[in-house]
């Protein structure tokens, strides 16, 4: 017989006397969690289609809008205007957070459904909420990298002036965390509507574009009919660029809001309701294994 | 620290049913595996394999019968039981953009006693491919990367579920000195297999199921009773393959050695294979070593030679390669 390749196999101890085996603390669920952030972010940034997608989708969006718009300074609202690319920023920010929180989570659970990488993992000891954990930690450092690239970019590139008080950025983070959570919430959720892993993204993109031209991010959402309006209040989208507007747009800019007003304990109440939902529900309806899968 | 007994058989299972609709997946199977043993388990697609494993995996929930896995019902195991099996599924193809290295490193902390990653990443042949990604990787290298992933934790009790599909025969062979390696080491192993030279060379027993149902359970050499069935003769007589079948080969290959006085052309003395029995017991085919029965060819067989009668068993599987799997015991 020619050598073993697993002849370095070292046996312990204990398997000499197989009969007593120490029973060893399993790794805390915070290690866990690190460990699962820390890979999904490895995996993530080698995607370089989902990358583009995803991370870039909202920088050149509004490099897009502040371009063809924004020509010969042209403004938005009553004199003296507001600038085309600080007006469509928030609504950049809000579908960015959609995209990398939303988009992102229910179509990578999807296929990694469909991969048998979910049966995989739920074959170890890993607890699933490490998983979970994972998933929302990673989500949350990639949608704050992709929000501070897409607002240097706007502040060096398209010369956009960005928020200098306090109460804005406090805005901002707090629209942002609940945003993300929200969307990494029903992304989880949503993972197991689409049929295949090949059919996530025919599933998940159609609903976010829709959302996106609905919801303020593309047109003026004060232009768009009333009943269009009242749709889109009923989804997330609306109420974080709503947030974003708050906070990037100068207080003139009230007179184009339709509720006269940036309604932030509304925008709390609806992504935190979207939050619990989907939590539930995504707690409820996961599933580890294909649906082909017994 | 606190220790724990392991007595007790790794897997016992008593009259388990799994039905989905009306069609009965598992209809009352019994397994012992004993501790330390190479357990494989044969049988053709559908006939309740991976629906079993799965069942003793903790992933499919039975509709009857006990089911004890290392002690534990793995219908209400926690992660700690988890941690003390390793699983190899078929056909999983995920975790493609991270490297080989990184995979292995990464399942190793879920563990709380793993392997060393580099000596699995080795034991697995996989060390030239460690910063490699899965994506790039051959059908039998993404199979062995599976397998360092199943052994990482150190398991007590290692599943395997095809484990060497898509393998090339060097691969097949490297990887069965590690899975006798991890057996020697104490790792109990539960297998199917396909590759019936693959349970000939690796199991110490092996349970076939058919329909749901163990038809046969014994040590490879004996299954099916296969250590009392007939042998073939073989030789060439006047350029003319004759063969026949016998009970008492020795008598017989003593006849042909009186006759020639020298060496018998071609002689060959071929016992029923693994997989001649495992085809009768699945009954796609009933084997003629079963009946003793005379048939057509070859021509020019005398039957006053010898009290045995002939068949022709060139159509039967395993004949072909029967030195191969000689020089590998």
């Amino acid at each position: 017989m020619t050598t073993a390749p697993a002849a370095g196999l070292t046996a312990r101890a204990t398997s000499d006397a197989p009969a007593v085996r120490p029973v060893r603390p399993l790794p805390s669920l915070l290690a866990l969690s690190i460990e699962r952030t820390r890979i999904e972010l490895r995996q993530y940034s080698r995607e370089r289609d989902a990358v583009v997608f995803i991370f870039a989708y909202p920088i050149i969006m509004l490099a897009i809008f502040a371009t063809v718009f924004g020509q010969d300074g042209a403004t938005v609202g009553p004199e003296p205007g507001i600038p085309f690319g600080q007006y469509f920023l928030p609504g950049m920010v809000a579908t960015g957070v959609l995209l990398s929180s939303f988009q992102n989570v229910a179509m990578s659970i999807a296929i990694a459904r469909d991969e048998g990488a979910l049966k995989r993992l739920r074959a170890t000891p890993l607890p699933p909420a490490a998983y979970f954990l994972g998933k929302v930690g990673s989500v949350l450092i990639s949608s704050f990298a992709q929000m501070g690239l897409l607002l240097v970019v706007a502040r060096l590139v398209f010369g956009i002036d960005l928020p200098t008080t306090a109460d804005r950025w406090l805005t901002f983070a707090w629209v942002l965390l609940l945003g993300t959570a929200t969307g990494a919430v029903c992304g989880v959720a949503f993972s197991s509507v689409p049929r295949s892993g090949k059919s996530a993204s025919a599933v998940v993109t159609p609903i976010v574009l829709v959302l996106q031209f609905i919801s303020g991010v593309f047109f003026m959402f004060s232009s768009l009919p009333s009943w269009m309006q009242q749709v889109a209040s009923l989804f997330p989208l609306k109420w974080m660029a709503q947030g974003m507007r708050s906070v990037f747009l100068p207080d003139t800019a009230l007179a184009m809001e339709p509720a006269g007003s940036w309604e932030h304990g509304m925008t709390a109440a609806v992504l935190g309701a979207y939050l619990l939902v989907g939590l539930v529900l995504g707690v409820r309806t996961f599933r580890w294994r294909r649906r082909d899968d017994g | 620290m606190t220790t724990q007994t392991s007595a007790g058989p790794a897997i016992r299972v008593r009259d388990l049913h799994k039905h989905y609709g009306p069609k009965r997946a598992v209809d009352g199977i019994d397994l012992t595996v004993e501790r330390g043993e190479i357990f494989a388990v044969l049988g053709p697609n559908g006939a309740g394999k991976t629906t079993t494993i799965e069942i003793l995996e903790g992933f499919r929930v039975r509709d009857g019968g006990d089911v004890s896995v290392l002690g534990v019902d793995p219908h209400r195991a926690d992660a700690h039981w988890r941690s003390r099996i390793g699983v190899v599924l078929q056909s999983v193809d995920d975790q493609a953009e991270l490297t080989v290295g990184e995979v292995v490193r990464h399942f190793a902390r879920y563990y709380p006693d793993p392997r060393d990653p580099d000596e699995v990443i080795d034991a697995v042949g996989l060390r030239d491919k460690e910063r490699t990604r899965s994506r790039q990787l051959s059908g039998g290298q993404r199979r062995r990367l599976d397998v360092a992933l199943g052994m990482i934790g150190r398991p007590e009790l290692l599943f395997l579920d095809e484990p060497t599909t898509g393998f090339d025969p060097e691969a097949r062979h490297a990887f069965w000195e590690l899975i006798l390696d991890l057996r020697d080491q104490g790792t109990t192993i539960l297998l199917t297999t396909h590759y019936l030279d693959e349970a000939e060379r690796l199991a110490d027993r092996c349970a076939v199921i058919v329909d749901g149902r163990v038809v046969a359970l014994d040590a490879p050499a004996s299954l099916g009773d296969r250590a009392s069935r007939h042998a073939v003769v073989r030789w060439t007589e006047e350029g003319v393959a004759r063969q026949v079948t016998t009970a008492t080969p020795t008598s017989v290959v003593s006849h042909l050695a009186a006759r020639w006085s020298g060496e018998v052309p071609d002689l060959q003395v071929l016992r029923p294979t693994l997989e001649d029995v495992y085809l009768s017991l699945i009954g796609e085919r009933s084997l003629a070593t079963d009946e003793d029965t005379t048939q057509g060819a070859p021509a020019g067989h005398d039957p006053a030679l010898l009290d045995a009668a002939a068949l022709d068993l060139n159509a039967a599987p395993g004949l072909g390669a029967p030195d191969l799997k000689g020089s590998l015991r």
